[in-house]
């Protein structure tokens, strides 16, 4: 694909202070403040009901927050319509116009802003052409597949030059591959054309794998917000430590800012229990196993091969389960039933004081 | 396939095949009598001259046009209270959308008789308002489509996910007019033909409100012909079914045509109020 020059933004900064909304008697926000750089993209992760596409529906001016605001740049948009929010926004569902092609949809935004037809139809190509879609641009939504509807309402979006576009899980209804693809480009575009963008998801690999932030969202509440690789390795809560990767729990005793794992002495994140018995949240690579005795003894109870890595589950002599990732090498010396001794080799734990 | 399973597909289709010829003789015999009644010469012989006599008898005339008038602004009207309404009720207060679907509804299950009981009072205001002309019937007769209406638009726009494009229009800057007007009826353009199309051809064969609240229409003026002139007012009735008729068959086609241009447009998501996540 050639690269397009499109009317690249500075990007705007966006602050969403302390935003509350409530349905019946659920608490959707219960005080979300999230401020976005210029040219940032931002992931909201969370499970179902967490709240994160009431937060960008009130963003985008779908829905009315029962207080706090949403700040563009030095512009107040809280009461702004939708309309004259200046926001692009790329829906879960299909969202193109039926009775359109792919470029009378992108043309629309234009067309209600006055554009003449000329300027509109080279905007139009030049946006079709960043997504790969020149040669859709006649086609109806009906003749496209999904991944190519869901370029298109990109396209739509960013034709608008929108000070801030909004993502509201474009990806879910794609097949993986696609998915993987699209995900991938909208990065790409993203960058190319500068602006500030809010990406909500509940599918963990793609937040991470294309925002500069991601914000870990709990019963209306941000958890944490952090860039990809400090959410991983250092969640603020247990709560993020788990819905974030894969995560062991093991029960341990914490003294003077070290907690006793394995028999190791590892030092506790900041977020961690003080004193006390707790429960340390350990990932599947931070857990070796060998055949000499270096550390508590095990037993194989599963073992599956995946490609690059192998993953297994062992079980300690007090019954509790741990899963551990090894290079495929060392998973081909693994046998179910086998005794293996287990060792961490992380430098720092979160330890939770309760059981969730 | 087995002799059995040609045997049963056999007899399928000669039960499919009595039961067509069996319908057909029972629309096709009455229409084919009104016919012949109308251009037979008593005594013998055929004619086309009470054919001829529906362009000139000047009561009749009069009734077709007020009928067409009546049937025109009754659309108009159903049209422009009832979608809006609609696609508002499914926007925005979707908890009413049962309320709505039961008043609209209700004309069906109230006896033409009782209907008139109540309309009598209200036209009292009607004519006090608006004069007596027979055009003031566009009233009751909205009220009298809203059922078949109803249904149609409903169709219509469960057919396309109205939540979604309204505000993909609008966060690409689009206003509720440009929203409803150039985004929503375009898309439900078959469901909005169809209510106009089952309402002109209920308001051509309306009698009984007309008849009992005083007013000269088609139909009327057709039971007042067939007192004096039955085969005129046979040919007149034949006139404004095979009118009707024509209506329906191109509503049909209009409605093939479009679905097969654009067969598979969208999925229609069951209406959310308010997506949480």
């Amino acid at each position: 694909m050639t690269t397009t020059t499109v009317g690249t933004s500075e990007g705007l900064e966006v602050r969403i202070e302390d935003l509350r909304r409530s349905f019946g008697g659920v608490k959707a926000l219960d005080g979300l403040s999230i401020t976005l750089a210029p040219g940032e993209l931002v992931a909201l992760l969370g499970p179902s009901g967490c709240g994160k596409t009431t937060a960008l529906r009130i963003v985008a001016g779908l829905d009315e927050p029962d207080g706090g605001r949403v700040v563009v740049g030095d512009r107040d948009v809280t009461d702004v319509s939708a309309s004259k929010r200046d926001m692009g926004m790329v829906f879960q569902a299909y969202s193109l116009f039926p009775h359109m092609t792919a470029q009378q949809n992108v043309e629309f935004g234009l067309k209600l802003r006055g554009h003449d037809a000329g300027k509109r139809r080279a905007r139009a190509g030049e946006v079709l052409e960043l997504v790969g879609l020149s040669a859709h641009k006649d086609k109806y939504a009906s003749q496209m597949s999904g991944g190519q509807q869901q370029r298109v309402a990109l396209a739509r979006a960013l034709a608008i030059e929108p000070s801030v576009l909004l993502l509201d899980e474009p990806l879910s209804a794609l097949d993986a591959k696609v998915r993987a693809q699209l995900r991938d480009e909208i990065r790409r575009v993203q960058l190319e054309v500068g602006t500030t963008t809010l990406f909500v998801t509940h599918d963990q690999e793609e937040a991470l794998a294309i925002a500069d932030r991601v914000g870990v969202m709990s019963q209306g509440r941000l958890e944490q917000l952090d860039a990809p690789e400090v959410l991983y390795s250092r969640p603020a809560s247990a709560f993020v430590a788990s819905f974030v990767g894969l995560m062991n729990r093991v029960p341990c005793e914490v003294r003077n800012g070290h907690a006793e794992v394995l028999g190791q002495q590892i030092t506790t994140l900041d977020g961690s229990i003080e004193s006390g018995s707790g429960v340390a949240l350990v990932r599947p690579e931070q857990v070796t196993l060998t055949d000499q005795s270096r550390g508590p003894a095990a037993t194989v109870v599963h073992l599956s091969f995946l490609g690059s890595y192998s993953r297994t589950t062992v079980q300690l002599r007090d019954g509790t389960e741990l899963l551990v990732q090894v290079p495929a090498s060392t998973g081909r010396d693994l046998r179910v039933g086998g005794t293996v001794s287990v060792s961490l080799v992380a430098s720092a734990l979160l330890v939770s004081g309760d059981a969730r | 396939m087995s002799t059995a399973r040609i045997r049963a597909h056999r007899r399928l289709q000669a039960f499919r095949i009595a039961v067509f010829v069996l319908l057909g003789l029972f629309f096709v015999v009455p229409l084919g009598s009104m016919a012949a009644y109308s251009i037979r010469v008593p005594g013998g012989g055929r004619t086309l001259e009470f054919w001829k006599q529906l362009g000139q008898d000047p009561d009749l005339r009069g009734a077709i046009v007020t009928s067409l008038e009546l049937a025109f602004l009754t659309v108009a009207l159903m049209l422009v209270l009832l979608v809006p309404t609609m696609i508002w009720v499914r926007l925005r207060v979707l908890w009413m959308s049962r309320v709505v679907e039961f008043l609209c509804l209700l004309p069906l299950t109230i006896p033409a008789i009782v209907l008139v009981v109540g309309l009598k009072g209200v036209y009292a205001w009607v004519t006090y308002f608006f004069g007596d002309s027979s055009l003031t019937l566009t009233f009751a007769y909205v009220v009298l489509v809203l059922p078949y209406a109803y249904r149609s638009i409903d169709a219509g726009l469960a057919s396309i996910d109205v939540i979604t494009l309204s505000e993909a229009a609008r966060s690409l800057g689009a206003n509720w007019f440009t929203v409803i007007t150039r985004i929503v009826v375009p898309n439900i353009g078959s469901a909005l033909l169809s209510a106009a199309f089952i309402s002109v051809a209920l308001v051509l064969g309306e009698f009984t409100l007309a008849s009992l609240l005083n007013y000269n229409n088609l139909q009327v003026v057709i039971n007042l012909l067939g007192k004096s002139d039955s085969q005129t007012s046979v040919a007149a009735s034949l006139a404004s079914l095979i009118f009707a008729f024509v209506l329906l068959v191109m509503l049909s086609f209009v409605g093939r045509r479009r679905s097969a241009r654009r067969a598979t447009i969208v999925i229609a998501p069951a209406p959310q109020p308010m997506k949480e996540g």
